[in-house]
């Protein structure tokens, strides 16, 4: 109690403290004279942003950028690390699995949430089957690792199982399979959890999308003679649009950072390693930050036009209304 | 009325003062009256108020054991340790120095990460009363284990022997199977068991989150060092020979005809690539429950056998020494142990690390179980278990060639994290010369 007594009493002073410091500037910004006050008043509001946004973003960002053309002793190398990256067979896997992970998880998660969205639009109990599906999302990358790799577990033919997956399948008598360690199809089994934690947000935004596109539209295609697929193929999909490629992009994003579900499951063992996990094992376990911002770098640029894009898009929306 | 314009500064700067004072973390216990004889520890000063901040890998019971070990210490000293243990320590004690928050004191578990910190500039030097402690209660081999560079930097502190075999005596006895004597003799037992079908001779379990492989790399250099011999060892653990040497991948063969063999391996658990999906504190079990015959690993196994296990020579499980390839060139062993370095100089982090360095600590630790050290101030009667004894009479015997754990002793990036891997990717079918080959190609430069 004592504990937890002290940390709320930290988040009071810490948000006083933030509260002080908004009213110290706004204070500032309000006694500055009156011939430069917008100029003041501007920079004053964008200081802490930009101060913050300077210290915590773009130093780290130049940084590692140095870095990755370092060596583990802080010596250049040129283009060693990228070399590295791509010659070395298990940086080229990681690459590779990166790549299935970016196409699958995005996919899967949007087909399946957009599915259901559609399944269950206007039907009996519409809130209790959304909360169904969107629950994993409440559960931490690390939990739902730990839990998917209970449901993986193996143990031998002939010795009781103890994951569920394999019990079944002893049940079928189809015998255990060693899901985690049979490589390629074991980066599947791994993806299949991101979707199943993704497939929640698919489903919610695309299903608040779905009510919107007008009724009038889908019941004068239905009056134009429309079957259910065309109503949904020409009328729902277009309507939602701009919801899908936001649905996709920020999957996207979050796919190609994905860390915890790797490494708490195989710690990228079996070939089964991503750029995310790599790259804190090269910086961190095998002391070798040079590569691990390398790694970090590439990471960065293949977010970059994914972000752009998605920029882009909600720029374009907003100028539509 | 003007004064009130200046009042919200002067309360913006009255709220970040308080918030500076309570980030200071909160003091644990520690302090308390101090009754006992404290005439042991006059010689650590007095420090009444300060904090010692302690950093490990150390977790659980033996976290418990440990901080019950310095106790007195606190007690008589005034210095309050604040101890955190992590599994995550390995990766996290890099972060956190990075980061620029260190603890006071870190136990290293392995050499290698000491090196990696003591040369990134991290570490402080050991002070001199430390030294001189160390030289007195440890061998010399001991000590340059906790130099880097010509500069010691941390003394050793507990111990552990590898390559324990754990079988079940009874089984043994009911079956008259012999404990062997040579490697020869462990494989033609091992081809016994294997015929007479009760149960397969040998279970292993390398599954440990993203440390996971460890465990195999105690058995490679169990066999490098019993069939090359400590020199060929020392010239391996420190690169003068590649990775890749066909010394190397002979050893790899060697624990491949067991941990290869699916006649052999895994009792209790399945075939050969479930050794890779077993935790290495739940692979022992099956030699209680008759499902397995032998088992490899540490001394410290001693403490995952379920509550009530009787570890004795005539009890539930007992465990003989991995024996020698050529038994006239004696025994050869290896083993670990953590080393205590320290991120401040302050005379408290100074009292703290004179104390862990001195035998008064080891035989407190000692004193209470499941603990061992190479400490030669150390009383084996103190030992709490017959298995104790025996590793401490084994670390204390001059005659003993000792090995630390070479992985430990290697570069981080192999130690801890290609040799791990490619023990994973040998149990999962990579031949081992490719394996040896890609683990070479992974050591550092220069």
């Amino acid at each position: 109690m004592e504990f937890l007594g002290g940390k709320l009493l930290q988040v009071v002073i810490a948000l006083a403290v933030f509260a002080a410091i908004i009213g110290l500037i706004m204070l500032l910004v309000d006694r500055a004279p009156k011939t430069v006050k917008d100029k003041v008043t501007v920079a004053g509001f964008l200081a802490p942003a930009a101060i913050l946004m300077l210290v915590g973003l773009v130093y780290p960002a130049v940084r590692t950028s140095m870095l990755a053309f370092t060596d583990a002793r802080g010596q250049a190398n040129g283009m060693d690390n990228f070399v590295w990256m791509f010659t070395q067979p298990e940086a080229v896997t990681t690459l590779r699995n990166t790549v299935i992970w970016t196409v699958l998880v995005p996919l899967l998660s949007t087909v399946f949430g957009l599915a259901y969205a559609v399944f269950i639009d206007k039907a009996r109990g519409e809130r209790v089957l959304k909360a169904l599906v969107f629950m994993p999302m409440a559960i931490s990358f690390v939990g739902a690792g730990i839990i998917w790799k209970l449901v993986y577990d193996y143990r031998g033919p002939g010795i009781e199982q103890t994951g569920v997956l394999n019990y079944i399948r002893d049940a079928l008598g189809l015998g255990p399979k060693q899901f985690l360690l049979d490589a390629p199809e074991n980066t599947i089994f791994l993806i299949i959890v991101m979707v199943w934690i993704q497939t929640g947000f698919a489903m919610v935004v695309l299903s608040a999308a779905i009510k919107g596109v007008p009724t009038e539209l889908i019941e004068a295609a239905r009056l134009d003679g429309a079957n259910p697929w065309q109503q949904f193929r020409n009328v729902t999909v277009p309507g939602i649009r701009g919801a899908l490629v936001v649905v996709l992009t920020t999957i996207t994003i979050a796919t190609l950072k994905v860390f915890d579900i790797v490494r708490t499951m195989t710690a990228g063992n079996y070939d089964t390693s991503v750029v995310a996990n790599e790259m804190y094992t090269q910086a961190f376990r095998a002391g070798e930050p040079g590569r691990g911002a390398a790694l970090a770098l590439v990471l960065f640029l293949l977010v970059l036009p994914i972000v752009v894009y998605n920029a882009r898009v909600l720029r374009k929306q907003r100028e539509i209304r | 009325m003007k004064n009130q314009k200046y009042l919200l500064p002067a309360a913006a700067a009255g709220v970040l003062a308080l918030t500076l004072s309570a980030c200071t973390p909160p003091t644990g216990g520690g302090g308390g009256t101090a009754t006992e004889d404290c005439s042991a520890y006059d010689t650590y000063g007095k420090h009444e108020g300060k904090t010692v901040s302690v950093y490990s890998t150390i977790v659980d019971t033996e976290a418990t054991s440990l901080e019950e070990s310095w106790a007195q210490f606190e007690n008589c000293t005034g210095i309050t340790v604040r101890y955190e243990g992590s599994k995550e320590f390995e990766t996290q004690i890099g972060v956190r120095a990075q980061a620029g928050n260190a603890p006071d004191v870190a136990i290293f578990p392995q050499p290698g990460l000491l090196a990696d910190q003591a040369k990134a500039g991290n570490l402080k030097p050991a002070p001199q009363k430390v030294s001189d402690l160390v030289d007195q209660n440890w061998s010399a081999d001991w000590k340059k284990y906790g130099t880097v560079d010509g500069t010691f930097y941390a003394s050793p502190m507990l111990a552990n022997v590898k390559g324990y075999v754990w079988y079940a005596p009874k089984t043994f006895q009911d079956k008259g199977w012999e404990v062997p004597k040579t490697w020869d003799e462990m494989m033609t037992l091992t081809r016994t068991i294997a015929d007479d079908g009760t149960m397969k001779p040998w279970c292993a379990g390398f599954e440990s989150g993203e440390a996971t492989g460890w465990p195999g790399t105690d058995w490679i250099e169990d066999v490098v060092l019993r069939a090359q011999g400590p020199e060929v060892y020392d010239q391996w653990v420190t690169h003068q020979i590649p990775f890749n040497d066909p010394r190397i991948v002979e050893s790899f063969n060697d624990v491949g005809e067991i941990l290869l063999n699916p006649d052999y391996v895994n009792g209790g658990f399945g075939d050969v690539r479930s050794i890779l999906s077993t935790g290495f504190a739940q692979a022992g079990q099956p030699v209680l429950d008759g499902t397995c015959a032998m088992h490899h690993q540490a001394s410290f196994q001693a403490a995952n056998w379920p509550a009530g296990t009787n570890v004795a020579p005539d009890g539930d499980v007992w465990a003989f020494m991995t024996p020698p390839v050529d038994a006239s060139k004696g025994t050869a062993i290896t083993g670990g142990g953590e080393m205590i370095g320290a991120y401040k100089d302050t005379p408290e982090v100074q009292a703290y690390l004179a104390f862990m360095a001195s035998s008064d600590f080891a035989n407190n630790r000692v004193k209470l179980g499941g603990a061992i050290s190479a400490n030669k101030g150390l009383d084996p009667n103190n030992a709490q278990s017959e298995l104790d004894k025996q590793s401490i009479e084994l670390l204390q015997n001059p005659e003993t060639v000792f090995r630390f754990d070479g992985a430990d002793l290697m570069p981080g990036a192999v130690g801890s994290n290609s040799f791990w891997k490619g023990i994973v990717a040998w149990i999962n079918g990579t031949p081992a010369q490719q394996v040896a080959d890609s683990i070479e190609s992974s050591w550092p430069k220069g």
